[in-house]
């Protein structure tokens, strides 16, 4: 379509858009987006919550009143001075299990989702350029494992294996693989339809040079998205496999174990169910945020068309 | 793709076919049709005022248009002229009260029959959209609804303003299709967008605005997507109805040789004001503004003896206006004064204005002076030069169906060939195969230096693909948004040579230099540059690889007419300088006497002409050719 695109077709965009506006102080179009994301309320508000939640499993400890296994009073003693949030089904103090429990789930969310970035990117950078049968081959075993939702994924190999750390991580990592390689993939897509892609081909540089040199960086702010929404879903994951006890093995201290061990207990002391509950929700609330933020930033709602 | 572009899901093949001709039977059966119709009264009176319109970008205030001040009678066509970033647009869509988000009209007067538009309640508004005022847009496949059939879509603007009964509507919906030369059958109205060809949705949209009798209507680029035979087609149709029905008309546009067939009276904007606005005769006779001149200057010559002159710089956008008169810095005639005021209303005479401290003095220089004729040079006769690239009885296929036929093509070694057609003519799918970018199946011979070419750019030595170099259509496409100009510049000549980091950092100030560009821009990234400062790093990029074979497709056609003719003097003089062989292709006939010294005529995957260029555009021999001349717009 060699007339449909003429200068006139460019103007009322660029005309508004902030990144183009003065010549020596523009950005690149990354940063702008971080920025952009940035400006938002609910992405500040997001980071703010994310920084507390793991800030408080990070030094928490340090300020705890016990150690996690101590015993402090009778199980399932209520709220006093001795424990502020009372006691657990086995008489430890709810506080410093609160401030010791957050560490394993934050640790392995973030690896898991780590893993399942880098496998899916990956994939989706190899489907969306090779296309053909390569892409056709790649992307239907992927539909084989999106039929399973992803807590009996990482269950059959859990219950298989045992309840081991590292394939918890890996397996969590796994399941997210397909989702995250449909979102690469289909920037990929976008991004070797454009001219520069063909360029680097007609010059001969090498596949793999052209797939992380010059497509992957163009693909970057759907992937922070996807990044922000995958942890999301990796803590509500691994909470959730902690609680059937297929994490941690007690008596340590873990958020998603805690809601299974105490949950006898709920009528009469509702603090060690309730706790874990609130901040495992807060921090999924804050990393949804900030993955919204930045959702928004990248399709443009909110921009700011001021040109200043 | 440029192919399969032009075929309806119907298999009918829309646009203008090779032999087709456009039919001056039925054309004048509807200007008679039209001619029975009471012409309204008070034809030449002054229908829409504008005065000085100011809009802003909130919230910063930035001046997007100021002091737009216009007029148009009933009948009339005015053409606004101006480059990407004018204001054009804005100016345009204002008169129906419209900003797009961020925009805001600050101050002035829009009057249509003594109606204030700007202090109308939303209410009235509606009313007056599309009844009294209305708006044919730029690209009128995204402007059509692509799921309600056409009939339904014309239909509800004339019930939107409770036009007449049932009956009366439906008669008025074949009347309108008449009138813009579409079929009114029931099967043809009963069809979607995309089952019309880009010329018949236009019309659809012509038709629309038509549909409730208004009294202005605004034009804004309605053929910028459309190919030169279908823009022929619909300016005459635009042409006849506002003449019939005595309507006023603003015609937005970038290219002033549309204008020059169209407009009674043109003005011309520069960064938000309107410099100069005249009659068409005084402006292109005796335009009084530098930048009109040099405008005119840039406007490519069919006739083509006329040498292109583009205009250093390009036109800023709102927030980098200079001071001033914001032509200052681009202006030969720059004094001053021009960079301390803004010039007043001044002018020849009271329809004939412009903004220039200086108008007299550029009025009194005679046009004449300032053309360059173009520079012939000593033509070379093909024969005697060596054969760098040669295309023998080449059939391209685009997965099963065959786009290309035949192709029979020799470049030579300081001679460069244009490739002319319209989209979807395959000529873009010839330079790609040439340059080995076309991934599906070919027939035939592709020899370079007496070699033949492998198909697939990945599977030719490094020594050819280092001598074959391609420019792309899209500066915007082509540069890679992450990388700096050095890491862009710098990768032919990671790829081809074996240089040290001092001799890489020598080439690249080497190749900028040739696209005349400062050293200083390698650190940048390519959405800090201009469109033209873009497509002279990717002109930088092809020349860093010394190649012998440049293939420029479309290179201009996403730049601003000055723009575009400082490019075209630059490849022409590199070309000569440097002794390449050049492909170029392009839509513009206009353009291939300034670059080219062979042009081949394609279309429908044939080339349908072939030989020197002016043999060609003086003497054609295929009707084709014959039909593409006519349709070209000239000033």
């Amino acid at each position: 379509m060699s007339e449909m695109k003429n200068p006139a077709h460019v103007t009322d965009s660029e005309l508004v858009e902030p990144a183009t506006v003065h010549a020596d102080k523009r950005r690149s179009e990354f940063v702008e987006t971080m920025l952009e994301a940035w400006r938002m309320g609910r992405t500040k508000i997001g980071i703010g919550i994310f920084a507390f939640i793991v800030g408080l499993a990070i030094f928490g400890p340090l300020f705890a009143p016990y150690t996690p296994t101590e015993f402090v009073a009778p199980p399932f003693t209520g709220p006093s001075s001795t424990a502020y949030l009372g006691t657990d089904y086995l008489g430890h103090d709810v506080l410093t299990r609160v401030l010791y429990g957050g560490r394993t789930v934050i640790t392995l969310a973030l690896a898991a989702t780590v893993i399942g970035l880098a496998l899916g990117v990956t994939l989706g950078l190899i489907t969306g350029y090779a296309r053909r049968w390569i892409d056709e081959s790649i992307m239907r075993i992927l539909d084989v494992v999106l039929a399973f939702p992803q807590i009996v994924l990482a269950l059959l190999f859990v219950s298989i294996v045992g309840p081991k750390l590292w394939l918890i991580v890996l397996m969590v990592g796994i399941s997210h693989a397909p989702r995250i390689a449909r979102v690469s993939r289909a920037a990929t897509l976008e991004v070797s339809q454009r001219d520069f892609v063909r360029a680097a081909e007609a010059t001969g540089v090498s596949k793999l040079k052209i797939l992380f040199y010059e497509i992957l960086p163009n693909t970057t702010s759907p992937l922070l998205v996807e990044f922000g929404l995958r942890l999301t879903y990796s803590i509500g994951l691994i909470a959730a496999l902690s609680f059937l006890g297929f994490g941690l093995q007690p008596p340590a201290a873990d958020w998603g174990l805690m809601i299974n061990e105490n949950r006898i207990g709920i009528t009469v002391q509702p603090w060690p169910v309730f706790m874990p509950v609130l901040l495992i929700g807060i921090l999924t609330i804050g990393t949804n945020l900030i993955a919204d933020g930045l959702g928004r930033a990248l399709i443009g709602i909110e921009r700011d068309t001021s040109g200043t | 793709m440029d192919d399969a572009q032009t075929q309806t899901p119907n298999g009918q093949q829309t646009g203008a076919a090779c032999g087709e001709q456009r039919d001056p039977a039925a054309a004048a059966e509807a200007a008679g049709a039209l001619a029975t119709e009471p012409r309204p009264d008070g034809l030449g009176e002054v229908t829409l005022t504008v005065q000085g319109l100011h809009i802003v970008l909130d919230p910063s205030g930035t001046d997007i248009d100021d002091e737009v001040t216009l007029k148009i009678r009933a009948g009339e066509v005015l053409g606004l002229v101006g480059e990407s970033a004018s204001g054009k647009t804005t100016a345009a869509t204002s008169l129906l009260d419209y900003q797009r988000r961020g925009a805001r009209i600050e101050g002035g007067q829009i009057e249509i029959d003594g109606k204030d538009v700007l202090a109308m309640s939303p209410a009235e508004l509606r009313r007056i959209r599309g009844g009294t005022i209305s708006y044919v847009p730029q690209d009128s496949s995204a402007s059509l609804n692509p799921a309600l059939r056409i009939s339904t879509q014309l239909m509800e603007i004339l019930e939107a303003h409770a036009f007449g009964s049932d009956e009366e509507r439906k008669a008025r919906l074949v009347q309108m299709m008449e009138e813009v030369l579409l079929p009114s059958d029931k099967a043809f109205l009963k069809r979607y967008p995309h089952q019309l060809s880009g010329g018949q949705q236009q019309r659809v949209a012509i038709a629309m605005a038509f549909a409730n009798r208004p009294k202005v209507i605004v034009l804004d680029e309605p053929t910028t997507a459309l190919d030169v035979t279908t823009q022929a087609h619909v300016l005459d149709t635009i042409r006849e109805l506002t003449g019939a029905y005595g309507v006023a008309a603003l015609y937005v546009t970038h290219d002033l040789a549309v204008v020059a067939n169209l407009a009674d009276r043109i003005a011309v904007m520069y960064a938000g004001r309107i410099v100069e606005q005249g009659t068409k005769e005084e402006l292109f006779e005796r335009a009084v503004h530098p930048y009109t001149r040099k405008l005119l200057a840039s406007i490519p010559d069919i006739s083509g003896e006329r040498a292109l002159t583009g205009i250093p710089g390009w036109a800023p956008r709102p927030g980098q206006r200079p001071p001033g008169c914001a032509f200052t810095p681009r202006c030969t005639w720059a004094i001053d004064k021009c960079s301390e005021a803004y010039p007043p209303v001044e002018g020849p005479s009271e329809e004939h204005t412009a903004r220039c401290w200086r108008w007299k003095e550029v009025g009194a220089h005679k046009t004449a002076e300032e053309v360059k004729l173009r520079d012939k040079g000593a033509a070379v006769a093909a024969e005697t030069l060596p054969v760098m690239v040669d295309v023998r009885d080449l059939d391209v296929f685009y997965q099963h169906k065959e786009v290309l036929h035949d192709i029979d093509v020799t470049l030579h070694e300081h001679r460069c060939l244009s490739l002319v057609g319209e989209s979807g003519s395959g000529k873009t799918t010839l330079a790609r195969c040439i340059a080995g970018l076309h991934p599906h199946k070919i027939k035939g011979d592709i020899e370079f230096q007496g070699k033949p070419l492998p198909r697939d750019s990945r599977s030719r030595p490094k020594a050819t693909r280092q001598a074959i170099q391609y420019i792309f259509q899209s500066p915007y496409s082509s540069l890679n948004p992450r990388k700096t100009i050095r890491q862009i510049i710098r990768q032919p000549l990671q790829v081809f040579f074996d240089l040290s980091k001092e001799e890489q950092e020598q080439a690249m100030i080497e190749a900028l230099e040739q696209v005349a560009l400062d050293a200083s821009l390698l650190n940048r990234y390519p959405d800090q540059l201009s469109g033209g400062e873009r497509q002279r790093v990717a002109i930088a990029r092809g020349l860093a690889a010394k190649p012998s074979v440049l293939i420029c497709d479309e290179v201009t056609s996403w730049l601003d007419v000055s723009v575009q003719a400082a490019i075209i003097d630059l490849l022409a003089s590199l070309q000569r300088e440097m002794g390449l062989s050049m492909l170029f292709v392009t839509h513009n006939l206009a353009l291939v006497r300034s670059i080219s010294q062979e042009v081949a005529v394609m279309c429908e995957g044939k080339i349908v002409e072939y030989g020197e260029v002016d043999a060609v555009l003086e003497d054609p021999q295929a009707d084709y050719t014959k039909k593409l001349l006519s349709d070209t717009p000239t000033v």
